[in-house]
């Protein structure tokens, strides 16, 4: 592998690693804005212009706040958990292309130009990638709740653990429609087979399994079992405080992010403007800036779909979840592998 | 392939014994199961390398049944350990002989 | 580069099988597991099997070790006492250890050997070890043993039903 390469990578990593953390940041503002809008109040708006200095202060407070360590806690495991839990969140998103690319010679660094990809790295198994690394997520919530040697945080751990695993199925089913049609694991192949027609029409029960199934996976209203605030104080973080406390608040978000952006390229064309036919023509070669922007025009629809969704609807009961993985959810993703697969092979 | 197949295999033979120490010495039926895991690992990285070596994906194939076989062995072995605490509140294997009958 | 990062990811490997056995605390061991589990998993990317490291990860450091720490939580077992028969046991095993390694280079040495008389290199077609090549194989020339894991797997829901049925009742 030439330096070149892996210098552009690196620099790909921390551009996406820059924007996520901002957006991250800002996320928390927007729920707090939309919150107070759907509930007829008027929000933090006293920081900045919007209020839209929040976020730093909110970062400065949490990390002058005293961070502590439970005295009966595992130390070690304590503190890896917040880690591993943002970790394995945000590794999730060098895989996700969020546009077609342009080629430059870096104003003349290279010899000849080269095109570069907006996406870090276009692996083969791409969105088995995306769901391995998604499968480890559940570590950092777990060990969190084990570690803090408290009930409500075992109890919190313990229904993130079994409720990860249950939506899990219906989720990594939901897309093997997807994957029929596209005849592809990478991400960029699937959207780029989305050109004509975007997937959510064909695989319109797909989309909504995989909804909310995502909905369920990034623990959040209604599905936020794992940290119901009436029930087990704040479930796996109810010990947590300080910086500690804000990554696993961050890792939350950025799940957020990758389930968001999932969806988009999965169902909702990707960085395609239209639902048919693409760009109708527009040269997305020259201006090549614009599949990104429309990406993440996408991303933020979604992501106003999910804090919508939180304050709008109640909370489950623990056995309706279950249910509705295992006895709804998980019967529906196996008939749409069933219909798509036919239609597939019989038209 | 920069690193031999030797090195793997011989990877592949420490790991099997460590599992085959666990398994032999420790007392709790959850490690004696995680042991048995690293055992099959130690058998699976064997297959992938020596798949690489003769560019045969067959060696493949057989992990993939392994990794099978493991997630039905984990699932009926758990269901077994949960059954045999509520039972016993133990899983001292040298408490737990009624399998000598 | 390639063998560096070999020796970083085995020496994890090794490290985190001999926690798994040594350790008192069981999640530790659980999570040792995954850390052994997952550095495998790096090393089948470097033997070209991509497909393979995603389902390792997937199935392996994701579902079936989410089980083992899902049930080491339920009966919140935090202390295992660290048995071991006597003080032998250990001496033997590394008598046994050294057998086996010598044993392992030497057939491998072997094996290298045999790939030179037979004259079959280790060239490898452009999917090899993708999703493509590997469901490529294992629909065409392994399609009954793949039916046959479907089998396995309905025999080990319906035992996992009985003993959880039983229970309870």
């Amino acid at each position: 592998m030439p330096w070149s390469e892996i210098g552009i990578s690196l620099v790909k990593i921390a551009l996406v690693l820059f924007l996520v953390l901002t957006l991250v940041a800002y996320l928390t503002l927007a729920e707090r804005r939309i919150s107070a809008f759907i509930q007829d109040r008027l929000g933090p708006n006293r920081v900045g212009p919007f209020g839209l200095l929040q976020p730093l202060a909110d970062g400065l407070k949490l990390i002058f706040k005293e961070d502590i360590i439970p005295e009966r806690a595992n130390k070690i495991l304590y503190v890896m958990a917040p880690a591993f839990s943002f970790i394995t969140a945000i590794i999730a998103l060098a895989v996700i292309p969020i546009g077609g690319g342009f080629s430059t010679s870096l104003f003349g660094l290279l010899k000849e130009p080269t095109f570069i990809k907006f996406q870090i790295a276009d692996i083969n198994v791409g969105l088995l990638y995306v769901f391995a690394i998604g499968s480890l997520s559940v570590y950092g919530v777990v060990l969190g709740g084990w570690a803090s040697n408290s009930k409500y945080s075992l109890l919190g751990g313990l229904r993130s653990a079994a409720q990860m695993i249950s939506y899990e199925l219906p989720l990594g089913l939901s897309i093997l429609g997807v994957v029929l049609i596209a005849g592809s694991l990478k991400l960029g192949d699937i959207v780029q087979a989305q050109a004509k027609l975007w997937f959510v029409f064909p695989q319109i029960l797909g989309f909504l399994v995989f909804l909310v199934s995502s909905f369920a996976e990034t623990n959040r209203l209604p599905f936020d079992l794992p940290e119901a605030e009436p029930e087990i104080v704040a479930g796996y973080h109810t010990e947590y405080s300080s910086m500690k406390f804000a990554m696993f608040f961050m890792a939350e978000y950025t799940h957020m992010i990758v389930a968001s952006s999932l969806i988009v390229s999965l169902f909702l064309g990707g960085w395609y403007l239209l639902p048919y036919f693409g760009w109708f023509g527009i040269d997305i070669v020259k201006y090549w800036f614009l599949p990104p922007l429309v990406f993440i025009g996408k991303v933020f629809l979604i992501l106003f779909l999910f804090i919508w969704v939180r304050w709008t609807l109640p909370r489950f009961r623990y056995d309706q979840i279950m249910n509705l993985g295992w006895k709804v959810l998980f019967p529906l993703a196996v008939i749409n592998i069933i219909v798509t697969s036919a239609v597939i092979v019989f038209i | 392939m920069v690193v031999g197949v030797e090195h793997y295999l011989v990877l592949s033979a420490i790991l099997f014994i460590i599992g085959v120490f666990g398994v032999i010495t420790r007392k709790n039926l959850i490690i004696v199961l995680m042991s048995l895991e690293l055992m099959l690992n130690a058998a699976n990285l064997a297959f992938v390398a020596f798949s690489r070596a003769l560019g045969d994906m067959t060696g493949q194939v057989f992990m993939i049944m392994a990794i099978t076989v493991a997630a039905a062995e984990v699932a009926v072995g758990l269901a077994f350990v949960v059954s045999i605490y509520t039972h016993r509140e133990t899983l001292d294997i040298d408490v737990l002989k009624m399998l000598k009958g | 580069m390639e063998d560096i990062l070999f020796y970083i990811f085995a020496a994890a490997s090794v490290a985190g099988a001999l926690l798994v056995v040594t350790h008192n605390n069981p999640v530790v061991s659980v999570l040792s597991l995954v850390l052994t589990l997952f550095s495998t998993a790096v090393l089948f990317v470097f033997l070209l099997a991509d497909f393979i490291a995603a389902i390792q990860i997937l199935v392996y450091a994701g579902a079936i070790m989410v089980l083992f720490i899902f049930t080491v939580m339920y009966l919140n077992l935090r202390k295992e006492a660290l048995a071991f028969d006597s003080k032998s046991v250990p001496i033997k095993f590394g008598i046994l250890f050294v057998i086996l390694i010598v044993v392992a280079y030497l057939s491998s040495l072997g094996f290298k050997r045999g790939l030179q008389i037979t004259g079959e290199g280790t060239s490898t077609s452009t999917n090899f070890g993708t999703v493509e090549g590997v469901g490529e194989v294992l629909f065409t020339k392994y399609i009954l043993p793949f039916e046959l894991t479907s089998v396995l797997i309905v025999v080990a829901i319906i035992g996992v039903v009985a003993i959880a049925k039983r229970r309870f009742n």
